[in-house]
């Protein structure tokens, strides 16, 4: 009892059942035996599989780390690892027995004595800390009457249907036949499978653990981006198939499964290349920070036209697919560049920022489209009515920031919600129907011409997308050092005190909401071009929501921030389509631990950090 | 002719009557002190004045004009300046930018020279250029908050309480400053609980007493009244 009391064991024990929880949770989900089909190695190990792997691995790598905080030795450390192995196994083991015909009894032994166990524990919990007899005996009653309740009718449930996926409809065969590595029918020997596979990863996360600085460092990348690029195995393959032949693509993968000699290359080279880094990287960074501001600078320069020529050259490495992604990543960049003008610095919390992007995307569809619903069929091109979308959605943006001037915080807020939901409401109307074609939306909206080509595949679409994001971002930076930026800045820290400098704030704030529409349009022009057909469903909520939370991510008021943030939250999603259902879930899951790690944005703007250093209140409390 | 002159000024929170029909006058070139316990109206007689609020009776004339009802960012222009109750500086701008921002209205080549008497006023301001406000001491903001008002050339600065929360020997400066400003030709409203040492250092004050003003004499003769003595000297 008293090894079960000390500070370590209570340690490595919530830790291990944290992971044997995971692996329970993701198969009940059926993520584990969905992602069994997916193979990370071919014909070696399936992204389900790896899953099982990867969380007692992972979390004795941790435990170790606890452990060694507490100042344990080597060996108990080991020992650690083997038991979040085993921890980790437990519920999955528990729940195959119950679920296996022979052992089906325990299940049912399990919920009949359930109650008994529980109302008695609490009860004599009780008694210890010092109650009467009689009520601990009241305790015991309503405990076990209460958990009998529940224990006794889902036995009742198995009891009826037969077995447990009547509750759990995804611990089925094919659950089964992954946690127990295959062994379906020995089922004994399944469960010692999945136990010995626990433990050896277990162990072998507290030995890596162990290692020193060099080669571990070397093994996690080594490990990393083979797990990685397995993963990712489409994506991987399709930047690959841009740039090498198809029989050498043949070597690597089969369809979008790494082979096992490339992922042992792969293994070998990525472990060698972080080798090198861990044993010359921060010598490196060293020699380079002791550099003169000259040599320094030439450095800097070089790095950045490295930059753009990368950027140049990025559709041709990729390819169309991911070309495409990478159009839509330049348009949320748009917005996001031009919303932080009003949120990150006026501090204007506007939550209609869909109004914009439908101001412009509409504006171009009427203008260009050579369907029954375009105004002119054609005279029009792209490039003239770029301009005039951007002209719209200033003015739209302009007109919706009238009324909410004197609005402040969450007030705001609410309004300018409310505004993008009239927006969607007008472009799906009757009333506008003769003009923007209702919920029908407006077709053939041609492609841009440029000097004579129709630029109609992504690859050529982002270059216009990637200008545009230049200019966008050259502006921002220019705003962020000059005076109308301050002035947006210091109606953010206190409206009366901006005030009382001279700063006329109603205008400001127009000015702020004028401007962040602007790039709002452009947006929806470009994706209307992109698309060649404006939906009104295409303009909900949900894009203002996108935009917001990439600044969020990226880090409030931060250029490249925003660009990171774009990269992630509109990229993500579509990196993650490999994993098909659970995208979301995924997704999910990355944000809210995204936010936990780093709440103030993956590449805070520098005044966030100091804040986030000096504990004061994080970032979107100045937005409000 | 007075250069501020408030007549019997009423203003409302709401439905709470905070200022009672104030009246007073602020002569070129005079330190006023205006005195009065707390919730007397002090902060109140000042938001009124830079703008920040609009009186439901009562002018406020300034160089001969009614600015009752003029906006507060215009007001500044016209040569008022304040420093606000608490400081309220620019917490995420440096403190240059912060003195920048002082300087708004302007747009004169001169600033640059300015920016440079304000750090020969407060040398300590000048190390810390590229501080954000936010991270400096509250005696350092409070030199910043007076800075910043002066960037934008007042003839008439309105102090809410420069002394507050600063440690004695700081004290001292402030009111010493505040002397220096006054004797290069600007004209002081200076709000203070401290009522000792904002009398030592005006010329005339008024005493405000919920929402209105109770007594009013030449700073000599207040530090003699024995009321004054009483409540606001803690002289028995
Ligand atoms: N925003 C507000 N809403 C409602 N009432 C207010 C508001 N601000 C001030 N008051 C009230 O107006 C009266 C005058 O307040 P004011 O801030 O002018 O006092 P003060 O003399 O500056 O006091 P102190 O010395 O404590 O700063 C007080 O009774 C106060 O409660
Ligand atoms: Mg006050």
């Amino acid at each position: 009892m008293d090894v079960l009391r000390s500070r370590t064991s209570r340690d490595v024990l919530s830790l291990g059942l944290l992971s044997g929880a995971f692996i329970l949770f993701t198969g009940a989900v059926g993520m584990v035996a969905a992602f069994h089909e997916r193979e990370v190695v071919d014909r070696f190990i399936s992204l389900g599989q790896l899953m099982l792997l990867t969380a007692p691995f992972v979390t004795a790598y941790f435990a170790a780390g606890r452990l060694r905080e507490q100042g344990e030795s080597a060996p108990r450390m080991l020992v650690a690892g083997v038991a979040v192995g085993l921890l980790t196994a437990l519920p999955s083991v528990i729940l195959l027995l119950f679920n296996s015909d022979e052992y089906r009894f325990l299940l049912f032994m399990t919920l009949r004595l359930a109650p008994l166990v529980a109302a008695s524990v609490i009860a004599w919990g009780r008694l210890r800390a010092g109650a009467e007899m009689q009520t601990a005996i009241g305790i015991w009653l309503l405990v076990a009457v209460l958990v009998g309740i529940v224990t006794y009718s889902f036995a009742l449930i198995f009891e009826v249907k037969g077995d447990l996926r009547s509750v759990f409809v995804n611990i089925d065969r094919d659950w089964v036949e992954v946690v127990t590595f295959d062994n379906r029918k020995d089922l004994m020997r399944g469960i010692g499978a999945l136990g010995l596979v626990s433990i050896v990863s277990g162990l072998g996360g507290s030995i890596l653990y162990l290692l020193p600085t060099v080669p571990r460092r070397a093994l996690i990348y080594g490990l990393g981006v083979t797990a990685l690029i397995g993963a990712f195995g489409e994506t991987a393959r399709l930047i690959l198939q841009e740039n090498v032949d198809r029989d050498t693509l043949r070597e690597i993968f089969r369809r979008d499964t790494l082979r096992q000699n490339a992922a042992l290359a792969l293994f070998v080279i990525s472990t060698a290349a972080g080798f090198f880094w861990a044993l010359f990287g921060s010598q490196a960074r060293e020699r380079f920070s002791n550099l003169d501001y000259g040599p320094r600078r030439a450095v800097n320069t070089v790095g950045f036209v490295l930059f753009v020529l990368l950027m140049l050259m990025l559709p041709w490495l990729i390819g169309r697919t991911l070309s495409d992604v990478a159009v839509t990543i330049g348009i949320f960049v748009l917005m996001g560049l031009g919303l932080n003008i009003a949120i990150g610095l006026a501090g204007l919390l506007d939550l209609g920022y869909v109004t914009n992007y439908a101001v412009g995307a509409y504006i171009l569809a009427v203008l260009t489209s050579i369907g029954p619903l375009g105004l002119f069929k054609g005279t029009f091109t792209f490039w003239t009515v770029i301009p005039i979308a951007l002209l719209a959605a200033m003015f739209a943006g302009f007109i919706f920031a009238v009324p909410v001037l004197r609005m402040r915080g969450d007030y705001l807020a609410i309004a300018t919600l409310g505004f993008g939901e009239i927006i969607g409401k007008l472009a799906i109307s009757d009333w506008l129907k003769p003009l923007i074609g209702g919920a029908q939306g407006v077709q053939a909206i041609p492609k841009p011409i440029f000097l004579g080509t129709e630029l109609k595949n992504p690859e050529q679409l982002y270059y216009i997308v990637l200008a545009a994001s230049l200019v966008t971002l050259f502006v921002s930076i220019r705003l962020n050092n000059s005076r109308t930026g301050r002035q947006w800045m210091a109606i953010r820290e206190d409206e009366d005190v901006a005030t009382a400098m001279g700063i006329d704030t109603a205008r400001a704030k127009l000015l702020a909401f004028t401007l962040s529409a602007a790039t709002g349009g452009v947006a929806g022009a470009i994706f209307a071009a992109k698309v060649g057909t404006v939906f009104p469903n295409s303009f909900t909520v949900f894009i203002s929501i996108n935009v917001l939370s990439l600044i969020i991510v990226g880090g409030i008021a931060s250029n490249p921030g925003i660009v990171v943030g774009a990269i992630v939250l509109i990229g993500m999603p579509e990196l993650l389509r490999e994993f098909s259902e659970f995208r979301f879930l995924l997704y999910g899951a990355l944000l809210i631990l995204m936010m936990i790690k780093r709440p103030q944005g993956l590449i805070p703007s520098k005044i966030v950090t100091h804040e986030a250093q000096s504990g004061v209140k994080p970032a979107l409390a100045a937005a409000e | 002719m007075a250069l501020l002159e408030v007549k019997d000024i009423h203003t409302y929170y709401g439905n709470i009557h905070a200022l009672k029909g104030v009246s007073f006058e602020v002569d070129s070139g005079e330190i006023i002190a205006l005195i009065g316990s707390n919730g007397a109206g002090k902060t109140t007689t000042l938001r009124t004045i830079s703008g920040l609020m609009a009186p439901r009776e009562g002018s406020v004339t300034y160089d001969g004009e009614e600015i009752s009802r003029m906006r507060a960012d215009l007001l500044v222009s016209k040569g008022i300046s304040m420093v606000p109750e608490g400081r309220g500086v620019f917490a995420k701008l440096t403190v240059e930018e912060n003195l920048d921002m002082g300087a708004y209205i302007r747009r004169d080549g001169a600033i640059k020279d300015d920016l440079k008497s304000a750090y020969s006023l407060f040398p300590r301001l000048e190390e810390r250029r590229k501080q954000f406000a936010g991270t400096l001491s509250g005696g350092e903001q409070q030199m910043l908050a007076i800075a910043r008002a002066l960037m934008s050339k007042p003839r008439l600065l309105l102090l809410d309480e420069p002394s507050m929360g600063l440690a004695p020997v700081l004290v001292d400066g402030v009111f010493e400053t505040v002397q220096r400003i006054a004797s290069e030709g600007v004209t002081i409203l200076l709000v203070e609980q401290n009522a000792h040492m904002a009398l030592q250092i005006a010329d005339r004050g008024y005493v405000l007493q919920s929402g209105e003003v109770a007594i009013s004499d030449t700073a000599a003769n207040l530090q003699q009244n024995e009321t004054v003595q009483k409540t606001y000297l803690g002289i028995d």
